[in-house]
């Protein structure tokens, strides 16, 4: 039960990356800090302040989308490695603030006594509520991701990935869509962050540190980039997988090394264009016969 | 039908210069497209033509001179900001967009004239839907005419060369631009498959386009065109119509070569 609601706060964040990775191609390496400021702020607001959590969930998504936004502005105008850096950087100073800050964070040792999520008398306080109440907000946020695809922007959104200069010259204000998609994700991360911490009550710095930010990475790497089942793909992959592999500590690292590996060289789009394949796969054969 | 001299310019190029370090790539050239016409630039490989599309569309700026598009002097103005003022181009290299099916490609043609944002599209609204729906209307009707209807849904990088000079042209022609600019659309393609082109620049032309074309391809340049711009390492050495420029001396000298 804990490690699919675990799933579902991953499918959410990896959609938001996809969003950014998959449809603008622009490479985040500090995701993981955006997630954990939704978290914080979400965390803070309640058990510090007592907020309800319905208000810290809008100050969360509102907080988070900012500081994509300030971030956003002068890092997306850089390109490839450049602004890989310049994430991770991002990234990695979130990281520490939520160390150094510690009479509201709590510092390393984390932030504790976060009440479950709430809406007015209704507590989502037991596993299978919030099982429901995860799968839900994360299903919304599949769903968002879906119609973009096919809409106005997201076709844009596509079109810069492939060819910044022709997007340019059929009128696309290139940095203005990406500052925006940029924004999204970090809104998708707030929200994701916001679940995680109300499901635990309870959250740390070294959750979101640089190493989870690659492990998102690899998430959407692994299911496939810019393929809408990518994310949900990797995500549970790489959700469950380690929970099977408690026993051997220190190999999954090795693991998730290999199987990103692994897949940039045999598999560049990822495993989710094997399961889409399957029907035309199955059409092939029985057309064969 | 030819264009009378006398009509206002729709494009005004004026001392324009553009250097790259020392060298220049385009010295000191002006003239004037006027309204409705086909005028092509011709001259020898690196004789400035594709840096004076990209002065053009935006995509360089110019070190001296001025550009005047629908009378607005429009040097500063970004290559967005000019698709959306009705200047559309293709490219020498094709530039398609790879990963999308070919209708994509052409609705992406369609995206200045959308109104839908970042949010709509989220939760599909309602102008969201409607904008995908008058898109995929105008651009399946688009395809028709242009002869790609039976690939609108494979995916463009998929297509032959012939094809994707194709789709280049149909996804500049859905901007409904004032002033196309066709860089080597002709190049690497079949008599045939220039033949069908010249159809469509001239449609294009008869439904209101002003046509500024680069081209290697006499035979198109010289059917085509109303007034040719001949280049010579990054100056112009003369302008006039066809026939004038095929008896021009420099011109043969430089570029066109003597007749055996």
């Amino acid at each position: 039960m804990n490690i699919t609601a675990f799933a579902g706060i991953h499918v959410l964040i990896c959609t938001g990356l996809n969003l950014l990775m998959g449809y603008a191609g622009q490479l985040s390496l500090g995701h993981a800090g955006f997630w954990g400021l939704g978290a914080y702020v979400s965390g803070v607001l309640t058990a510090k302040f007592g907020w309800p959590p319905v208000f810290a969930l809008f100050a969360s998504i509102l907080g988070t989308s900012l500081v994509a936004l300030i971030v956003g502005f002068p890092t997306l105008r850089l390109r490839g490695h450049y602004l890989a850096m310049a994430t991770l950087g991002v990234g990695i100073i979130i990281h520490i603030f939520f160390v150094q800050t510690d009479s509201l964070t709590g510092g390393p040792s984390g932030l504790v006594n976060v009440p479950s999520f709430s809406i007015g008398s209704f507590r989502v306080d037991t596993p299978l509520k919030n099982h429901y109440f995860i799968w839900g907000l994360t299903a919304l946020g599949l769903i968002g991701a879906m119609n973009l695809a096919n809409s106005r922007v997201g076709r844009a959104l596509k079109a810069i990935n492939t060819s910044e200069v022709a997007a340019e010259t059929m009128g696309i204000k290139t940095f203005q869509y990406k500052l925006m998609i940029f924004v999204l994700s970090g809104a998708y991360a707030a929200v994701s962050g916001t679940l995680y911490v109300h499901y635990l009550n309870f959250t740390a710095p070294e959750t979101f540190g640089f190493m989870n930010s690659v492990l998102l990475l690899t998430m959407v790497a692994v299911g496939g980039i810019g393929n809408f089942w990518g994310p949900i793909l990797g995500a549970m992959i790489l959700t469950f997988l380690p929970e099977y592999l408690r026993a051997y500590e220190g190999v999954e690292v090795l693991l998730y090394g290999l199987i990103l590996a692994a897949v940039m060289m045999f598999m560049p789009r990822g495993l989710a264009p094997i399961f889409s394949g399957i029907p035309s796969y199955v059409r092939n054969l029985t057309g064969m016969k | 039908m030819k264009n009378s001299p006398k009509s206002e310019p729709i494009l005004s190029i004026k001392k324009v210069t553009k250097r790259f370090g020392g060298l220049s790539a385009v010295h000191d050239v002006s003239f004037d497209v006027p309204r409705g016409a086909i005028m092509a630039v011709i001259g020898p490989n690196g004789a400035g033509k594709t840096t004076l599309f990209n002065l053009v569309t935006g995509l360089d700026s110019a070190s001296s001179g001025e550009m005047f598009f629908l009378n607005r002097k429009m040097n500063d103005f970004s290559p967005h900001e000019r698709a959306v003022m009705g200047l559309s181009r293709t490219f020498q290299i094709p530039q398609i967009f790879v990963n999308m099916s070919v209708l994509e490609n052409v609705l992406i043609g369609r995206h200045k004239f959308g109104r839908s944002g970042l949010l709509g599209g989220l939760w599909s609204s309602p102008r969201s839907r409607k904008d995908n729906r008058e898109m995929r209307e105008y651009c399946l009707n688009l395809l028709e005419r242009i002869g790609l209807i039976d690939k609108a849904n494979e995916e463009a990088g998929n297509m032959a060369y012939g094809e994707i000079k194709l789709l280049e042209i149909a996804r500049a022609l859905a901007t409904e631009p004032t002033l196309l600019l066709l860089d080597e659309c002709a190049a690497g393609l079949t008599a045939k498959e220039s033949d069908h082109i010249m159809k469509i620049v001239r449609a294009a032309r008869k439904d209101g386009m002003t046509v500024l074309l680069v081209e290697h391809d006499m035979r198109m340049v010289m059917n085509l065109s109303d007034d040719i711009v001949v280049l010579n390492f990054g100056e112009k050495i003369a302008e006039g119509p066809p026939e004038k420029i095929q008896n021009d001396p420099k011109v043969i000298e430089v570029y066109l070569g003597e007749e055996d």
